[in-house]
């Protein structure tokens, strides 16, 4: 059990730092955005049960060879509350540690999900009142505001577009239509449960390298993703000069008259923390402007099988009875 | 019959348009002037919006009077932007998990956009 929990901790700590490192620096995710996108899933998952895994296993070490075995006594223990000295400090600290950790990421999780929830309810609440539905394109709203802003509101089936005023003067048709498949593909392959699981997961633990690249990782690789279903009907020189419009008509130009010019200050980055968003932008549209191949069947296979593989290591070594050790 | 969603629309335009808060009275009576559809608004059904329009944060009601006149709360141009604020991912609580197109930019992002632009 010893070398089990040696095994796990080891693994959670490269999946904490140097892995996600190299991932965030390699340059096929934007060819595949889709395989990077479960790769980065299962570095996550797989991270968060090697940390708890390698504390569990090392708590639970003196009580029995397998956890299975090992947890059974220990919830008898606890249960019958009765007196053990198999058990020495650093197990219970071991075993403390790793349930606070476990109850921390589930409340997390469920705190993130509350507060997004509240937020998007007084959102769609005011975007009730200050919008209208587009006569033109079906499940869309049309706010009055000149910056040119197009955003999806995800909630089942109230799921809408938002478009500005100022987006629909901007664009033409063409580029309209490319921006309108961009926002419906977030909303058809739910990224806004991607993106909800990786915020809570940098909430939980901001420290950590891997939850920070994680979540920056992610919201880059849904807009590529959007972008890919939207280049489906869309030539890329449209779809570019969208983005260009959007990205340099709202942010260039000055707050137009008889606005508040709050409209666009400078976003408050955080001190110390590089600035994703300009990196994501860029990769986004460097790919739309040289594109690459896609990244080929074997190598795609590759890390699929190696994001499989990477769930299966932490979850063997938990479960697997006697197997080191 | 209005939609519920078009009536609160319909109740936040009146309210913007006035600086004076006005009672549920005088709102239908404004309301059926300025559309077709309200000319059987009844009281209650203003009252009913008024009251889910207060619950949003959007109406404030003055209680010393009878009957209570109602009044918007803020601008439409404030709301306005505090909605592109949370669109564009700038309000303060940064956690609004909405996906946009494109979300603020600033100098250094436009500058390399610029530059991939001309290059491209």
């Amino acid at each position: 059990m010893l070398l089990t929990a040696y095994l796990l901790a080891l693994l959670a700590i490269l999946l904490a730092w140097p892995v996600p490192v190299a991932l965030s620096r390699a340059r096929w995710t934007s060819r595949s955005p889709f395989a990077a996108m479960v790769l980065w899933q299962s570095i996550a998952l797989a991270g968060g049960l090697s940390m708890i895994g390698a504390m569990l296993v090392y708590g639970l070490e003196p009580l029995g060879d397998n956890l299975l075995q090992a947890l059974r006594r220990a919830i008898g223990i606890v249960l019958g509350n009765r007196a053990t000295d198999e058990l020495h400090f650093w197990h219970l600290f071991a075993l403390c540690a790793a349930a606070l950790l476990g109850t921390h990421l589930i409340f997390t999780l469920g705190l993130t999900y509350a507060r997004i929830t509240t937020q998007r309810r007084r959102h769609r609440a005011l975007l009730e009142v200050l919008s209208s539905p587009s006569g033109a394109i079906e499940r869309t709203l049309v706010i009055n505001h000149p910056a040119p802003v197009a955003y999806c509101l995800p909630g089942g089936s109230r799921s809408v577009t938002v478009l500005s005023d100022g987006l629909l003067e901007a664009l033409s048709p063409a580029e309209l239509a490319a921006v309108v498949d961009h926002e419906r593909a977030h909303l058809t392959q739910r990224h806004h449960l991607l993106l909800w699981a990786f915020e809570a997961w940098r909430q939980a633990l901001p420290w950590l390298p891997t939850t920070r690249l994680s979540r920056a990782a992610v919201s880059s690789l849904v807009e590529m993703l959007a972008d890919d279903i939207a280049r489906r009907t869309t030539p890329d020189e449209t779809l570019v000069r969208a983005i260009a419009l959007v990205a340099l008509g709202g942010g260039a130009a000055e707050a137009p008259q008889g606005l508040p010019a709050v409209v666009r200050p400078e976003p408050a980055i955080e001190p110390g923390m590089p600035d994703e968003g300009e990196a994501s932008l860029a990769a986004r549209v460097s790919r739309l402007l040289t594109p690459r191949p896609p990244l080929g069947r074997a190598r795609t296979t590759a890390v699929l099988a190696g994001s499989g593989l990477l769930l299966a290591v932490p979850t063997v070594l938990l479960l697997a009875p006697g197997l080191v050790g | 019959m209005a939609s519920l969603g078009e009536l609160e629309r319909s109740v936040m335009d009146q309210l913007w348009s006035t600086s004076e808060a006005s009672t549920a009275n005088e709102l239908r009576d404004r309301l059926a002037q300025s559309e077709v559809q309200s000319k059987d608004l009844a009281v209650t059904t203003v009252l009913t919006v008024l009251s889910r329009l207060e619950k949003k944060g959007l109406v404030e009601r003055e209680r010393g009077t009878r009957p209570h006149r109602y009044r918007a709360v803020s601008t439409r141009e404030d709301h306005t932007a505090r909605l592109m604020h949370e669109a564009l991912g700038t309000a303060p609580d940064r956690e609004a998990v909405l996906a946009r197109f494109i979300g603020s930019v600033t100098e250094a992002e436009a500058a390399t956009l610029r530059r991939l632009l001309a290059r491209g």
